[in-house]
């Protein structure tokens, strides 16, 4: 590294002191749960968790099975995605799940067909425009603009009117909910036109997911934006003495989680061919717990979009794990928040042992 | 001089100080903080001249640390008028400060502890490939290169840039935060108490970082209680006391005691009487 090192001062700092980056030790952790997993399977199911066992499939591993693992936890990563940047800010969201499921309503009902089988489609609000489909855009456009307009309110409470995040965003949860049961008076929003169910169809979820997590992790890496938001976090009161524009890039920040959010709905309704007013319930602590189990600080400054999508990939592998071996779901509930504290002991430990390590 | 600036400065409507201000680098004319009732900074008429090290002393609570925080625009003064290298200005930010020059090595250092040294020495003022707004594609290669000019500039001594601040010593961050100061190629540099919690080897370290500006005939504003820095480094004294002005002192026509006896209030000039 002879391009980054300077000088030979009497001020020593040992490299070998820096550690591992939090991500590997993320991925270690998830290649663990799975042979824990494939031995749990070996011991009681006779079977294997993750490699293919039918004679009559030629693949070495039991690709129906990553499929799904990958596949249940896109849709949930996608709000991740956007939480990740605002816990990096040293923020929360607990709004998400809340406007995931306004944006599936809203967006839905743009998205109806007008007949289905030669029979009327009740149309689930007002608009009556002779039974023409409307063009996919538009529901895709409406759902983005409910998500940002979330996100945008959010990010302006937040930055302006100093309320903590936890209370604009608790505050945005409930009013998003509620909009998402009035909108139809809690009737559910069925039978979308072909080209919005083309995007949640088959495998399109994870593919919207790689590549926004693609995007977003070149984001945070290389631009402006990703310098200051990690600054944010870090520091926020040096980085308003350096001159950054701190409320915002907050508004900016929590604006890219809400649209990330209305993405996700989306996504989401589209797969179901459905939305619901209960749709996305606890969605926003999934996305926190993602985060976090993938090394996101909660104190903010710490943390990258690759260990929250490793942190996607445990959620997924513990929840198919626990399918694969006939466990009752509650006992999923269970270990997903032994999981969540564990992590956030262990962001402490590593925390205060830097701190002593300085 | 960047655009920021020039839009902050009035032009020919510029208010004029009472004097030319000549080589006078920093002039401030009765500037004034209030925080709600309290009145923690009373129009204090302030200049430091090119090369010349001015120290600030004073109790806590003295107003040291708001004044630098009202020149610096860090927060927005309540009243007063503040010239910079000749130009009256009225800034907005402290982007807007740095950018006409004036560098700042804060108390609390400003430095963001899970970022690199090129990522805090150009924290707000990025180094950028493209320009697409806050989406603009960083130029770390510049920055790191600057970087080391900045180091080399002032003498510091990093093992490794790449390091983030919270791996660092005590010392190394005090250096990182000066050396920012010299990779901008200020005009003013202002340090307030820089090494208040370094230790006897780290302080020397500073101390000779402060020195080689005095050699490159670079002003600078020290804050400090340490009574035997300020006798070495400093060319003249200005003493605060409770939020006013109450000595200015030239280093040759004073001494230590003298200089306690101004921040106890056992003594004030005759120009500051009111302070008293």
């Amino acid at each position: 590294m002879s391009d980054t090192s300077h000088g030979v001062g009497g001020l020593s700092f040992d490299q070998s002191k820096r550690g591992l980056p939090a991500e590997a030790g993320v991925a270690i952790a998830l290649v663990l749960i799975i042979v824990v997993f494939e031995l749990l399977g070996r011991i009681l199911m006779n079977d294997s968790f993750l490699f293919n066992t039918r004679e009559n499939v030629d693949a070495i591993f039991n690709m129906a099975r990553l499929e799904i693992i990958i596949l249940q936890v896109s849709i949930i990563g996608i709000i991740a995605l956007g939480v990740t940047q605002v816990i990096i800010t040293g923020g929360i969201d607990l709004s998400s799940g809340s406007v995931v499921g306004m944006t599936a309503m809203i967006a839905m009902s743009f998205a109806q067909v007008g007949e289905i089988n030669g029979l009327e489609n009740t149309r689930a609000v007002f608009f009556d425009l002779g039974w023409v489909n409307l063009p996919v855009i538009i529901p895709v456009l409406v759902g983005l603009a409910c998500g940002l307009l979330a996100g945008l309110i959010n990010g302006l409470l937040i930055a302006y009117t100093k309320i903590p995040p936890f209370i604009a965003t608790l505050g945005m949860m409930v009013s998003a909910r509620g909009v998402a049961k009035w909108w139809t008076a809690g009737q559910p929003v069925s039978f979308p036109t072909g080209g919005y169910a083309a995007i949640g169809k088959g495998m399109m979820p994870v593919v919207i997911f790689v590549v926004l997590a693609i995007l977003f992790y070149l984001i945070l890496k290389y631009t402006v934006y990703g310098k200051h938001t990690y600054a944010i976090g870090s520091n926020e009161a040096a980085a308003r003495m350096s001159g950054i524009n701190v409320a915002r890039h907050k508004v900016l920040v929590y604006t890219i989680a809400g649209l990330l959010a209305g993405i996700a709905a989306i996504v989401l309704s589209a797969k179901n061919l459905t939305a619901q007013a209960g749709m996305g319930v606890m969605y926003e602590l999934d996305a926190i717990a993602m985060a976090v189990i993938g090394g996101i600080s909660l104190a903010g400054g710490r943390g990258t979009i690759l260990g929250t999508v490793l942190g996607a990939l445990i959620f997924g592998v513990i929840i198919s794990g626990f399918t694969f071996l006939r466990l009752d779901a509650y006992y999923q509930e269970m270990v997903k928040g032994a999981i969540i504290v564990g992590a956030v002991v262990l962001d402490q430990w590593r925390q205060s042992r830097a701190a002593a390590r300085s | 001089m960047s655009s920021d600036l020039q839009t902050n400065i009035s032009g020919a409507e510029a208010p004029k100080p009472q004097a030319d201000p000549g080589e006078v680098i920093l002039r401030t004319e009765g500037l004034t903080k209030h925080y709600g009732g309290v009145h923690a900074l009373i129009d204090c008429n302030f200049e430091i001249r090119k090369g010349e090290h001015v120290a600030i002393m004073g109790d806590n609570g003295a107003g040291k640390s708001t004044f630098v925080r009202q020149i610096t625009a860090v927060e927005q003064k309540t009243a007063g008028k503040i010239w910079f290298n000749g130009d009256y200005v009225e800034f907005d930010g402290p982007l807007a400060a740095r950018e006409a020059g004036i560098e700042t090595v804060f108390q609390t250092l400003a430095l963001a502890d899970h970022l690199d040294v090129p990522d805090n020495l150009f924290l707000g003022r990025e180094k950028r490939l493209f320009n697409l707004g806050p989406f603009s594609i960083l130029d770390y290669k510049a920055m790191r290169e600057a970087t080391m000019r900045g180091l080399e500039k002032t003498g510091v001594k990093i093992p490794n840039i790449r390091n983030t601040i919270q791996n660092m010593s005590g010392g190394q961050r005090q250096c990182v935060a000066i050396a920012r100061t010299a990779t901008f190629h200020s005009k003013l540099t202002i340090m307030d108490e820089p090494t208040a919690a370094l230790g006897v080897q780290e302080t020397a370290q500073v101390e000779n970082i402060i020195r080689t500006l005095k050699e490159a005939g670079e002003p600078l504003i020290l804050i400090s209680h340490n009574m035997r820095q300020v006798m070495d480094l400093c060319d003249r004294i200005v003493v605060w006391r409770r939020g006013r002005i109450c000595a200015n002192l030239r280093k040759e026509e004073t001494d230590g005691e003298d200089v306690v006896a101004y921040i106890t209030g056992a003594k004030t000039q005759p120009e500051y009487e009111i302070a008293a």
